[in-house]
């Protein structure tokens, strides 16, 4: 027990009444306001363009959104009216192909990567060229599946283009996939190799699943982004003005359209090229909501 | 049933650091036998070579005999067949975490390709039973992840589920080491009714518990094995100098 009476004057350096602690008090709220204030500044500006290229493609576009666009081709030069059916269905098409070969070859290229391929030489290989493949211009990947598979085949077809956009989709899935494995931790992968499940079984049943909800999110980043690439498909995919049915005939697309109609001379044109923008823009997103809808159906009461 | 463990110059290595060294042991069956040592002394690695868990360190190398009832578990047996037949219960609870309870509790048979409804409603009942864990769970089996439980209870489940695949042995290292007392003595009643059944063989840095539960006591120090004896005789009347003063907190 002290003897000193409790309410002595004492010269605790953290006495809350003293001058200078109650100075450092203030001063630490303010820096924290004002730290808060610069994040949600910041934050603003982020969001600023996104919200910004919005407003302007529904100002710009909405108004010549009609059923037409949804079920009707182009009309020649001369006629108005006609839509971008052939285009939304190209498109459709060529990112599927894309998808289907970019998303397996990407996520078993992380796989190996993350779980087989850790300090060998192979494995830094293929990290590297990863990342050189993710900074390649997309005009120079149009040009390169031109060479390799447009001229061997003789004409532009769907699948040159869509195999143009899967080489693109193929760097962001390998990295996200492996840099999502190798936040599962080790003790999950033990206690599945503790059961006696065998490695692979473990990869595929236990990291990849627990990993999924981030690659799912990478395999989106990489779709989204080659959905509105137009470069790569100006000398694979090459655009048509009529329904095309067909992997090995050229087909058109909603960025090649877009492209064509902006740089035309007629202003109806140039109003349906924002429309097709417009609709571009919201179909990523429709698609993107709705597999992170599919994802989540099934995740369980407080699981991570 | 459980199955005894004959270790025969047993010696095991990270890259160049020599972890185990000569280690000769029998481990009798359906008896608890703790491990006790100071940090780094080479316990847990001298389990892990129990089940091969060891190699999965692609720097690990390990030389010598572990013979399991009548295998010699680095000759005549996969690490995966292996593994099925020694369970392991880690120090941290490690639950799947994007599985339910009851996915948690079979995850070693589905995984394994087993898919019989009836069996695995029953095995996932059994196994939680035993854990002592059913009747606080069982309304939720399905609903809620493995990772939503309590500390104590995650450890329980991975218990149940390290016994949903029916093994002979039950390895467990440190297994309350993260948890409080209520669930630690949940931990140790179960250790007690379990070892009927099972070989146990528990690390432990609580020398309490290994005289509650172990019949046999081996005690670690750098990478050998001191001592080896009834748990009775290691701690009241030990051989070597260095086990009793590791007992008696002279040192460690």
């Amino acid at each position: 027990m002290s003897t000193q009476p409790f309410n002595a004057p004492r010269s605790n350096p953290l006495n809350l009444q003293s001058k200078t602690m109650r100075f450092h008090i203030v001063r630490r709220s303010v820096t924290n306001y004002l730290v808060s204030g610069l994040a949600i500044l910041a934050t603003i500006i982020v969001l600023a363009p996104l919200a910004a290229i919005l407003f302007y493609l529904v100002y710009k576009g909405a108004s010549s959104l009609n059923l037409a666009f949804f079920t009707k081709i182009p009309a020649p030069v001369g006629q108005s009216g006609g839509g971008m059916a052939n285009s939304i269905f190209g498109s459709g098409v060529i990112l599927l192909l894309a998808s289907l070969m970019g998303i397996p070859v990407g996520i078993a290229a992380g796989v190996y990567l993350a779980e087989f391929g850790r300090g060998r030489a192979l494995a830094n290989a293929v990290r590297f060229t990863a990342d050189v493949l993710n900074g390649v211009p997309s005009i120079v990947m149009g040009i390169a599946i031109y060479s390799l598979v447009v001229m061997p085949q003789k004409h532009f077809s769907a699948l040159a283009g869509g195999i143009a956009l899967a080489i693109m989709m193929v760097p962001t899935v390998t990295r996200t996939t492996e840099e999502m494995l190798a936040t599962v931790p080790h003790s999950v992968r033990e206690a599945a190799l503790g059961l006696g499940v065998p490695k692979w079984r473990t990869v595929l049943s236990v990291s990849l699943r627990t990993a999924s909800p981030g690659i799912i999110t990478g395999c989106m980043l990489a779709f989204a982004r080659v959905a509105g690439e137009t470069a790569p498909l100006l000398f694979t995919a090459f655009g048509n003005q009529f329904w095309s049915f067909k992997l090995n005939e050229p087909i058109a697309a909603l960025p090649l359209q877009i492209f064509v109609y902006a740089i035309s001379p007629y202003d109806e044109w140039h109003r349906l090229a924002w429309a097709g923008s417009l609709v571009l823009i919201g179909l990523i997103m429709i698609s993107v909501t709705l597999v992170r809808i599919y994802a989540n159906r099934g995740v369980l009461k407080g699981g991570s | 049933m459980g199955v005894g463990i004959q270790v025969e110059n047993l010696n095991a290595w990270y890259g160049t650091t020599h972890t185990l060294q000569d280690i000769n042991l029998h481990i009798p069956a359906n008896h608890a036998t703790a491990l006790i040592g100071p940090s780094g002394c080479g316990k847990s690695t001298f389990v892990r070579c129990l089940n091969r868990m060891h190699e999965t360190n692609p720097i690990a190398r390990t030389t010598g005999v572990v013979r399991m009832g009548e295998v010699d578990i680095y000759k005549g047996a996969s690490p995966v067949e292996i593994r099925r037949r020694v369970g392991m219960v880690f120090q941290r609870p490690n639950p799947f975490p994007t599985m339910s309870i009851y996915d948690n509790v079979v995850s070693g048979l589905k995984l394994n390709g087993f898919r019989n409804r009836r069996v695995l409603d029953e095995t996932v009942e059994r196994s939680l039973k035993q854990a002592a864990l059913w009747d606080e769970v069982k309304d939720d089996l399905k609903k809620k992840s493995g990772a939503s439980l309590s500390g104590g209870q995650q450890q329980r489940m991975c218990i149940a589920r390290a016994l949903a695949v029916d093994p002979e042995v039950l390895l467990m290292d440190e297994p309350a080491s993260a948890l409080d007392p209520v669930s630690t003595s949940k931990i140790e009643d179960l250790i007690f009714q379990l070892k009927s059944e099972y070989t146990i063989v528990i690390v432990t840095h609580n020398m309490q518990q290994a005289a509650r539960v172990a019949e046999n006591t081996g005690f670690f120090l750098n990478g050998k094995m001191i001592e080896f004896d009834s748990t009775h005789r290691i701690f009241t009347n030990p051989r070597d100098k260095r086990t009793e003063d590791y007992i008696t907190g002279r040192f460690g």
